[in-house]
C-alpha cells in the first residue's frame, strides 16, 4: 500500500505504564475520507492509542507519520496544528460560554485593535453548523443545550480548526436514539467531504453502519485490520472477546418468576417532580421488568425516586407489602433497594479513590471489628468481589479513574451487588462496556432474577431489553403509557413503535 | 466468570533495577518528610551555635507548635472533606475568654465547660449553615472569624483575662507529664485520635468519599450533609480546645490568642498532603506540616532575622514546599 494515501500512520507504537505494557508494537493507519472503526475489549488500549495520536500521551516506541511525514506530537497544540481533532467523551466545553466562543476558544477572531471580534466568530461559526448542515444556534449558552448539541460544538469546533481527522470515542453513549441517527448522517457528510474519522464503539450495529475498515485490538495487540466487507460480525465479536459467544442478546424464558403470593416491590400512584406522574406498577420476586422510553421520559427520574435520591411528592410504596417511606438512599439501602446510577463517573465512583476503598463504600459495617475498619478484613472481601466480576485491575490499590471505562462499570456493579440487594435496579448498565462483558452483565442479571431477586432494568439499547426483560414498561413524559409481557413483542421494531407511542 | 488470571499481579514487567524503583516511587508524597529533614539539618548545621539542637529548644519547638497541630488536625477532616474552616484561630480566642472568665466565676470544670460549649456553639452554626442552607464554607466561616473574635473582645473589653486556678494551668500547657511537656501530650492524643480515626473508622472513610465526590458518596448512602455538618463540628470543638492551651500556657483569656493560626493551620495541613480539592487526608502529614512551619519559625527567630524578614522567608518555603508537592 502506498504510504501516501494515509492521512495518518502509526507504526509500530508501544506503550506501558508504571511498567504494565499497554500497547504492544501497535500499527495503525487511517485513508483520507475513511472512517476507520477502532475495537477492542475494555481495557484494550483504544483510548490510549488515540491519547498517543491526540499528544495527551507519548508512546515509548514507534513514530507517527502524518500525511507521509514523521512528525513528533508532544502536544494537544502539536496534534491540532497536524489536523487531528477529537471528539472528547468527556466534553471539553466551557459551560458559561456560548457556543461561538467555545468554538474559537483561544483561536478567537481578532478585529481593530486586536479586540475579540465576536460577531465574526459567530458568522464563522454560522458558516461552520451550515457545512456540517446541522442547525445550531451560534449564540446559545452552552450550559442550556443537550448533550447532543455540546457534541456538535465539538466537532464544529474541531472543524473550525481544520481538522483532518477525527477522532470519536463512544460518541454515542450519551446519546438518544433518534440523535444518534443524526450524528450518524453527518458522520456520512463529513466523509464525503473528505474528512477521516476513527471511531471507537463497543456496538456492533453502528460500527457496521459507518466504517469502512476496523482494527481490532485485544490486550493492546493488534489482531487484525480489514475492510468491513471481508470479516463477519461473528469474527468480529470472536476477535474481541477472544472465544465465541452464542446468543447473548437472545431472550431466555426463565420461570422462575413467582406469579402467585405477594409481589416484592408495589408502586401506587407515585409522583415525583417533573417527570414521575402517577406510575402504578408492581414486581415479583424473579421477575426482569425493563423500563424503556425516549430519552427524557422519566426513566432515570423514576429509579431516583425508588432509591430515595428525588423527593416523592405523592403516592406510595409498598415492600413484601409493607409501606415504606423511602426518603433517602440510606433507607432504601436499609430496605434492600440498591441503585446502579447511569453515570459511573459521576454518580458510581470516586474516581481518585482505589478500587478497593470504591468497592467497599457501602460495605463499610461488613468490614468493621468493633469501631475499626479491618484492613485484612477489607483485603479479602474486595478482592472476593474483583474476581467474582472479573475486573480487571493491576493492582486494587491504584486509582479507579486509571481502569477503562468497562472495568470502571464493573466496580460500580461489583460495589453494589456486593451489598446483597433484594431489588436491583441498574440505569444503562452496559453503557462503554465491550461485548463480552456486555453478556457477563446480562448473564448476571438473569443469575439473580434466577434467585429469587426482583430487578428493573433501564437501557437505551432495545436488544438489550429485549434479552433481559421479562415484561417492558413503556414510559412517556413520565407516565406508564404501555405495560406489555415479554411474550407479546415481536421485534425490536415493535418495541420501538411502542415507545414512540403510536 | 471467565478469564482466571484477571487479578494476578502482572509482574510481566521489566525486571526492576534500582533506577526503575526510584522513578516509580512517588516521592511528592513523601515531600513533607524529606522537606522536614532537609530544612531540619540545614539548621542543625547553620545554628549549632545558637543551641538549635539543645533539648531545650527542641522542646520549644514541640511546645510552640502544639496549638496549630491540634487545630490543624480537625483542619484535616474539613479539607479532606472539600470544605474549609476559616474561624479555628477566632474560635480558639473566644474559648480562652469564656474559660477564664467562668474559671474565676465557678471553678475548674465550669471553666472548661465554657470553653468547649464556644467550639459545640460555633462548630455547629457553621455546620448547619454549610450543610443544612448550602452556603460555601469559605463564606459562612469567613463570618464567623469576624463574629467570634468581636464577641471575645466584646464581652473582655479587649482586657486580657488572667487565669490563677494552678490545676487549669497544670493541665492545659503549663505542666509536664513526668519529663514530658504537656502540650506535647495534647498534641500527641489529637494526632493519634486524628489519625485512627481518619484511617480505620467507617466516619473517616465517608469524610475522605464526601470529599472526594459527593454525588458518588450520596448514591452510596452516605449522608453527606450529616458529614459535612460534622467535620466543621470537629473542627469548631477541636479549635476550642486549642484555645483552652493557648490560656493554660499563657495563664490568660484573650481575645488575640489564635489570631491568625487558620492560615497556619491550613498551611500545615496543605504542606502535610491534604489534598485542597478534597478526597485525601494524611493526619501524620499535617503533623509534619505543623512542625515543620514551627521548625521555621524558631530557626528564623535564631538567627537573627526579625519579624518582618520571618514572614517573607516563612511564606517563600511553604509556598517552595507546596509547589514540591503538588501532583503532576
Ligand atoms: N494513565 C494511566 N495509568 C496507568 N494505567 C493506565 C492509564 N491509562 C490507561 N491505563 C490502563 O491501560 C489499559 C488500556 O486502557 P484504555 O483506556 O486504552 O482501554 P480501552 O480500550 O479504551 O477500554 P474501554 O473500552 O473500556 O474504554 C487499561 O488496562 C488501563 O487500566
Ligand atoms: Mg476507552
Amino acid at each position: 500500500m502506498n504510504t501516501a494515501d494515509n492521512v495518518v500512520e502509526m507504526r509500530s507504537i508501544s506503550k506501558s505504564f508504571n511498567g504494565v505494557p499497554v500497547l504492544k508494537d501497535v500499527s495503525f493507519d487511517v485513508r483520507k475520507g475513511e472512517v476507520h472503526a477502532l475495537a477492542g475489549g475494555n481495557g484494550a488500549g483504544k483510548s490510549t492509542l488515540m491519547k498517543i495520536l491526540q499528544g495527551v500521551y507519548q508512546a515509548d516506541a514507534g513514530e507517527i507519520l502524518i500525511g507521509g511525514k514523521p512528525i513528533a506530537i508532544n502536544s494537544i497544540q502539536d496534534a491540532k496544528a497536524a489536523g487531528i481533532g477529537m471528539v472528547f467523551q468527556e466534553f471539553s466545553l466551557v459551560p458559561s460560554l456560548t457556543v461561538a466562543q467555545n468554538i474559537f476558544l483561544a483561536a478567537e477572531p481578532l478585529g481593530t485593535g486586536g479586540l475579540i471580534d465576536d460577531r465574526a466568530a459567530v458568522r464563522r461559526a454560522r458558516e461552520v453548523f451550515s457545512e456540517m448542515e446541522v442547525d445550531v444556534d451560534p449564540r446559545a449558552g452552552v450550559s442550556r443545550l443537550g448533550t447532543a448539541y455540546w457534541q456538535l460544538t465539538e466537532i464544529a469546533k474541531a472543524l473550525a480548526q481544520n481538522a483532518q481527522v477525527l477522532i470519536m470515542d463512544e460518541p454515542t453513549a450519551s446519546l438518544a436514539r433518534h440523535e444518534s441517527e443524526a450524528l450518524f448522517e453527518l458522520i456520512d457528510r463529513l466523509k464525503q467531504r473528505g474528512i477521516s474519522i476513527i471511531y471507537i464503539s463497543h456496538r456492533m450495529d453502528e460500527v457496521y453502519r459507518l466504517a469502512d475498515r476496523i482494527t481490532i485490538l485485544r490486550d493492546g495487540h493488534r489482531l487484525l485490520t480489514a475492510p468491513l466487507t471481508d470479516v463477519t460480525p461473528e469474527q468480529i465479536v470472536e476477535g474481541i472477546v477472544g472465544k465465541k459467544i452464542e446468543g447473548q442478546l437472545s431472550y431466555r424464558a426463565r420461570d422462575h418468576v413467582a406469579h402467585d403470593g405477594a409481589p416484592l416491590l408495589e408502586v401506587r400512584g407515585l409522583n415525583a417532580g417533573q417527570r414521575v406522574r402517577d406510575v402504578s406498577f408492581s414486581l415479583r420476586p424473579g421477575e426482569i421488568l425493563g423500563l424503556a422510553g425516549l430519552m427524557g421520559s422519566g426513566r432515570t427520574e423514576l429509579a431516583r425516586a425508588l432509591f430515595g435520591i428525588d423527593k416523592v411528592d405523592g403516592g406510595e410504596v409498598l415492600l413484601r407489602g409493607k409501606r415504606v417511606n423511602l426518603a433517602s438512599p440510606q433507607q432504601a439501602i436499609n430496605a434492600g433497594v440498591a441503585l446502579i446510577p447511569e453515570d459511573r463517573r459521576a454518580q458510581g465512583l470516586v474516581l481518585e479513590h482505589s478500587v478497593q476503598d470504591n468497592l467497599l463504600l457501602p460495605l463499610l459495617g461488613r468490614i468493621q471489628r468493633g469501631p475499626f475498619l479491618d484492613g485484612a478484613k477489607a483485603k479479602e472481601l474486595s478482592s472476593s468481589l474483583i474476581k467474582r466480576f472479573a475486573v480487571k485491575v493491576a493492582h486494587p490499590h491504584r486509582p479507579v479513574r486509571l481502569l477503562s471505562g468497562g472495568n470502571q462499570q464493573k466496580v460500580v456493579i461489583a460495589k453494589w451487588l456486593g451489598t446483597d440487594p433484594d431489588i436491583l435496579i441498574l440505569d444503562e448498565p452496559t453503557a462503554g462496556v465491550d461485548i463480552g462483558t456486555k453478556s457477563e452483565i446480562l448473564d448476571m442479571i438473569r443469575e439473580l432474577a434466577s434467585a429469587g431477586k426482583a430487578v428493573i432494568v433501564i437501557s437505551s439499547e432495545y436488544p438489550e431489553l429485549l434479552a433481559v426483560s421479562d415484561r417492558v414498561l413503556v414510559l412517556k413524559d413520565g407516565s406508564i403509557i404501555r405495560d406489555i409481557p415479554r411474550s407479546e413483542i415481536a421485534d425490536e421494531e415493535y418495541l420501538q413503535l411502542a415507545v414512540q407511542g403510536v | 466468570m471467565s478469564k482466571a488470571n484477571t487479578i494476578a499481579p502482572r509482574d510481566t514487567a521489566a525486571p526492576r533495577n534500582f533506577g526503575t524503583i526510584l522513578k516509580d516511587l512517588d516521592w511528592r508524597r513523601y515531600v513533607i518528610y524529606i522537606g522536614f529533614v532537609v530544612v531540619f539539618l540545614f539548621f542543625a548545621v547553620l545554628l549549632r551555635d545558637q543551641g538549635f539542637l539543645s533539648p531545650n529548644n527542641l522542646l520549644n519547638i514541640f511546645r510552640q507548635t502544639a496549638t496549630i497541630t491540634v487545630i490543624a488536625v480537625g483542619m484535616t477532616y474539613v479539607i479532606a472533606c472539600a470544605e474549609i474552616d476559616l474561624s479555628v484561630g477566632s474560635v480558639a480566642g473566644l474559648s480562652s475568654v469564656c474559660t477564664a472568665m467562668a474559671l474565676s466565676q465557678w471553678g475548674l470544670v465550669p471553666g472548661i465547660l465554657a470553653g468547649l460549649a464556644v467550639g459545640l456553639v460555633v462548630g455547629s452554626i457553621n455546620g448547619a449553615l454549610v450543610s443544612l442552607l448550602g452556603i460555601p464554607s469559605f463564606l459562612v466561616t469567613l463570618g464567623m472569624l469576624g463574629i467570634a473574635v468581636g464577641v471575645a473582645q466584646w464581652i473582655t473589653a479587649s482586657a486580657p483575662q488572667p487565669i490563677l486556678n494552678d490545676t487549669f494551668n497544670t493541665l492545659f500547657g503549663s505542666g509536664n507529664f513526668g519529663p514530658v511537656p504537656g502540650l506535647v501530650v495534647w498534641s500527641a492524643i489529637f494526632v493519634a485520635i486524628g489519625a485512627v480515626v481518619l484511617n480505620r473508622t467507617r466516619f473517616g472513610r465517608q469524610v475522605l468519599a464526601t470529599g472526594g465526590n459527593r454525588n458518588a458518596a450520596e448514591f452510596t448512602g452516605i449522608n453527606t450533609k450529616r458529614i459535612k455538618f460534622q467535620v466543621l463540628l470537629i473542627s469548631g470543638m477541636v479549635a476550642s480546645v486549642a484555645g483552652m492551651l493557648y490560656a493554660g500556657r499563657l495563664q490568660s483569656g484573650r481575645f488575640q490568642w489564635g489570631s491568625g493560626d487558620e492560615l497556619s493551620a491550613i498551611a500545615a495541613v496543605i504542606l502535610g498532603g491534604t489534598s485542597l480539592f478534597g478526597g485525601f487526608g494524611s493526619i501524620i502529614g499535617t503533623l509534619f506540616g505543623a512542625l515543620l512551619i514551627g521548625l521555621i519559625n524558631n530557626g528564623l527567630i535564631l538567627a537573627g532575622l526579625d519579624s518582618s524578614q520571618q514572614q517573607v522567608v516563612r511564606g517563600a518555603i511553604i509556598i517552595l514546599a507546596v509547589a514540591l508537592a503538588r501532583k503532576k
